[in-house]
């Protein structure tokens, strides 16, 4: 339990919760707390769990074990035999394909979540919704009446309107074309905001995860790898998987020595809190690394990818690793041509060991700091 | 120690719910209904576990070695007759060209609209040695000329196969159309012929949608006792009626049932067996619309004139001469006196109809439902159950449900005798309660496909998202699927309905006395050769039985339009 602090003004939070689907993992020991307003990207390839950890939010699907709680209210409990329908749960779910009553018109849909409500207020709280997303002109026609976005606008307006402690979206945006994408996220993300609704959605986009979510928690194969802000998990992952997950990544091999770390491409000045002569792999993204010509490098081109701003060129070591190396658009080198690999990072590089990172700064380190 | 074991108790309900058996009302609800499907077929069936000798032996004797040949030689020859048949006019109108096959490829589901008993009834009359056709015959070749009897097994082959050949042909056709036009070409390209291309190919690809066809025919046949009766050619199903209500020995009769029910599992098992190993069909539905071949010159008329001929005895002369007997019938004064009659048959035929359909279609709405709440194998295995009925012969069902009702009469009235001193007589036995309930056992999978594929339409995101927003299993039904599922739930209806204003065994064996259909009145009238006053009652009966060809027709027009 000691992973997962409990925090009173938790809106929502999963302890060790884990499903299986006959002999497959779906989710594996998964714990996540939410606070209140927040809003947080659920992120990993297709088929990770995060689909079932939002199906397991919602009600619709039932742990095997583990807890979910919103606040102090227990929802599921396998232990003690809590189940909360869905219905009685007070969540909000927006899905990807929106789900919009096809018979009913938007002032029905988005009143269906309201059935229980004084006639007055439902009409005055549907009013309300659909001004919030600027569909009030459009009351009474059908869903299939609609476009793509303002279908999605509709589904956000049910799902809102019965005021649901928790907010939760299923790939968004993925049925929007390019364009309109990133005009709605930004609106639904200044609106969520507005609104000040604690909001766990999902996605397979890292970077719709880094642009949405106050923090983002990275999964993988049923478990939850890293939480932690935009910022933190892209510029120190925990594994070498949510390295790999965020933008092209290479690893190169290290070994600790006294003054720092001895790698292929160079001496990196940084001090690493492991004995000497541990081996580790060293994080290096394309803006660590410059390409310069060079006949005699170790070094040759094998793909050259232009980005538009710069090329990305994959480069194969004489150990036969391949990094990725970002050079401005300007110079251009042609395939199976010899370089020199100089690695330039001008900051810590991260360390792997078995796979995790190994933690810069010890325990120890930042209680003997000077304060 | 009890903390800890009740606790055991909740997180074992807690399970159960999701992976066990699911002891919700829905599943609760499904097990009811697969139980009261099941029991009047496992009353019959105890009576297997035990069979009186002495019944069997007298049973052996007297006519059951004919009826079991007879059986089996009607199955042969159907089964024969309608698979030639089915499939070959499917293969002429898909692969070929030739005049009218536009017409004749929905125009040969016609016959589907006649029930057999009914176009033996016209047969009957015209192919008599007394009837027109022979009349003609003898006229123009001599008085020496005549065909053989009609009122034979050759004759109720004949018949059955002009009736049921459409189950066959639609599956083939649907078949051919979907999954064989690219293998045929692409075989072609590789060398084969087109005759070496359909047997090598294209027949194996279909042989599920075959062999379910196949086996909706031989159900079919097993359950019809109307043809056999008239050509006096009695067959297990037959047998069941003549012992019940000829010489009111019930236990023989049960005994005949028994034994129709193990003809009816064979069939049902050769089926399963046979189409669940060919799972190989690509579900692909491919754009190439298949090569037809012209058939021209005498090839061509070949084929229109055979198709013509089919759909000319298997529909429009039975129709054309039940539409001149019954104008006959109605001429003159005839409107005042059969106008009531006709009237209260119709009343009462419709009423049982709508009774059944109505229930029938509940009962699947209910199962479907708690399948789709609750996708467990108890789940799947109630509805499976539920809907056994339509493998089961009619005078099997009937059987059944008497005895049932019975014994649930017998047991009230025990028990009313005891408390009150005085019996409440036979509430359940020939009611048009009980007559209901057998139908729905019959028909129930009837309404449940038709159900169940109208459900499977809605996304189960909707129901997601209606249970989110505070909606009960229950309401969500109400609110979303019933409203989405109008067209299905109709359909449904409207099947049931009309299965039951043709059914003949269940009707006459269950009957509440005095109570008449028109499937009865056809039954009776053509009994007692008084053939031209049943001709408006079997009218009537044709035209309902248009409805479903007509659903059967629209949706697979829908589907073609759509791919």
């Amino acid at each position: 339990m000691t992973s997962t602090p409990r925090n009173q003004g938790d809106v929502l939070s999963l302890e060790k919760v884990s499903k299986a689907y006959g002999p497959v993992q779906a989710v594996v020991d998964f714990s996540l707390a939410l606070a209140p307003g927040e809003i947080m990207a659920l992120v990993g390839p297709s088929g990770c769990g995060k689909s079932t950890v939002l199906r397991l939010i919602a009600g619709l699907e039932r742990p095997d074990r583990g807890r979910i709680r919103f606040g102090e209210w227990v929802v599921a409990d396998p232990n003690t035999g809590v189940w909360v329908p869905p219905e009685k749960r007070r969540v909000g779910l927006m899905f990807q394909e929106y789900a919009l009553f096809p018979h009913m018109t938007v002032a029905q849909n988005v009143a269906f979540g309201l059935m229980k409500w004084p006639r007055e207020e439902r009409e005055k709280r549907v009013q309300e919704m659909l001004e919030l997303v600027h569909l009030a002109h459009l009351a009474h026609r059908y869903p299939h009446e609609l476009s793509g976005g303002e279908q999605q606008r509709v589904a956000l307006a049910r799902a809102l309107a019965p005021n649901p402690q928790v907010l939760l979206l299923d790939e968004p945006f993925s049925n929007l074309d390019p364009g309109l994408r990133e005009q709605v996220r930004s609106e639904i993300r200044e609106l969520l905001r507005r609104l000040g609704i604690t909001t766990l959605f999902v996605t397979h986009d890292q970077e719709e995860a880094l642009f949405m979510g106050d923090r983002v928690a990275v999964m993988h194969a049923g478990r939850l790898e890293q939480v932690g802000t935009p910022e933190e998990v892209f510029h120190r992952p925990e594994t070498r998987f949510v390295a790999e997950f965020f933008g092209p990544t290479a690893f190169i091999a290290g070994r600790v020595t006294v003054r720092g770390l001895e790698t292929e491409l160079g001496f990196l000045p940084q001090r690493v809190p492991l004995p000497e002569g541990t081996r580790v792999e060293v994080l290096v993204r394309p803006d660590d690394l410059r390409v310069e010509p060079d006949e005699a490098g170790s070094g040759h081109i094998v793909q050259r990818v232009f980005q538009g701003m710069h090329h990305l060129y994959h480069v194969r070591l004489p150990s036969g690793r391949i990094v990725h190396v970002m050079s401005e658009h300007a110079a251009s080198y042609p395939l199976q041509s010899r370089v020199r690999v100089v690695l330039d990072p001008g900051h810590d590089l991260s360390c792997f060991l078995e796979g995790r990172r190994v933690v810069e700064e010890p325990a120890v380190a930042t209680a003997s700091m000077p304060a | 120690m009890l903390s800890i074991s009740w606790a055991w108790v909740r997180r074992w309900v807690h399970q159960a719910g999701s992976t066990r058996m699911g002891l919700d009302a829905w599943a609760v609800m499904a097990w009811v209904l697969a139980g009261l499907v099941l029991l009047p077929l496992l009353v019959v069936v105890r009576l297997a576990l035990n069979p009186d000798p002495e019944v069997l032996a007298h049973l052996w004797r007297t006519r059951l070695p004919e009826m079991l040949g007879n059986t089996l030689v009607l199955m042969a020859g159907v089964g024969t007759g309608t698979f030639l048949l089915g499939t070959g006019l499917a293969w002429l109108v898909t692969a070929h060209r030739f005049p009218g096959r536009e017409f004749f490829d929905w125009a040969l589901i016609l016959p589907m609209a006649v029930p057999s008993y009914v176009l033996a009834y016209s047969f009957m009359v015209l192919f008599d040695y007394a009837g027109p056709v022979q009349q003609v015959l003898r006229a123009w070749f001599g008085p020496q000329v005549g065909l053989p009897s009609i009122r034979s097994g050759a004759g109720a082959v004949l018949v059955m196969t002009l009736t049921l050949y459409p189950y066959v042909y639609l599956l083939a056709r649907a078949a051919f159309h979907e999954h064989a036009s690219a293998t045929f070409d692409l075989a072609r390209t590789l060398g084969a012929n087109r005759i070496r291309a359909f047997w090598q190919v294209v027949l194996p690809m279909a042989r599920p949608s075959l062999v379910a066809g196949l086996s909706l025919v031989l159900m079919e046949t097993l359950t019809e006792v109307g043809t056999v009766r008239f050509f006096n050619f009695p067959t297990l199903s037959d047998g069941i009626f003549r012992v019940w209500h000829g010489f009111m020995q019930r236990d023989a009769a049960v005994h005949l049932a028994v034994l129709l029910l193990a003809f009816a599992l064979v069939a049902l098992l050769v089926e399963r067996r046979l189409r669940g190993r060919a799972r190989y069909v690509q579900e692909t539905h491919s754009q190439w619309g298949i090569a037809r071949e012209p058939l021209t010159g005498y090839r061509g008329l070949l084929a229109t004139a055979f198709s013509a001929a089919v759909l000319f005895a298997g529909f429009l002369l039975p129709v054309a001469q039940l539409v001149v007997w019954s104008w006959k019938q109605l001429a003159g004064s005839g409107v005042a006196l059969w106008g009531p009659v006709y009237a209260r048959y119709v009343r009462n035929t419709w009423m049982l109809a709508g009774l059944a359909a109505v229930f029938a279609v509940l009962s699947a709405v209910v199962l479907a439902y708690g399948v789709r709440l609750r996708a467990t194998r108890w789940m799947r295995l109630a509805a499976r159950m539920a809907t056994l009925g339509y493998a089961v012969p009619g005078a099997v069902i009937g059987v059944g449900v008497l005895l049932t009702l019975s014994a649930a009469d017998h047991a009230l009235n025990t028990w009313t005798r005891a408390w009150w001193g005085t019996t409440a007589g036979l509430l359940f036995t020939g009611s048009l309660l009980g007559l209901t309930y057998a139908y729905v056992v019959r028909f129930m999978a009837v309404a449940y496909s038709s159900v169940e594929a109208s459900l499977e339409k809605i996304s189960s995101s909707m129901d997601a998202a209606a249970r989110i927003l505070g909606a009960s299993p229950g309401r969500v039904l109400w609110r979303v699927h019933l409203p989405l599922m109008r067209v299905g739930l109709l359909t449904a209806a409207l099947l049931v309905f009309v299965d039951v204003m043709k059914e003949l065994p269940i009707t006459l064996l269950l009957r509440p006395f005095g109570y008449e259909t028109l499937a009865l009145w056809v039954w009776q009238d053509v009994s007692e050769s008084l053939w031209e006053n049943a001709a408006l009652p079997a009218l009537t009966i044709v035209v309902a039985g248009l409805v479903p060809v007509v659903v059967l027709l629209r949706s697979s027009t829908h589907r073609r339009s759509r791919s």
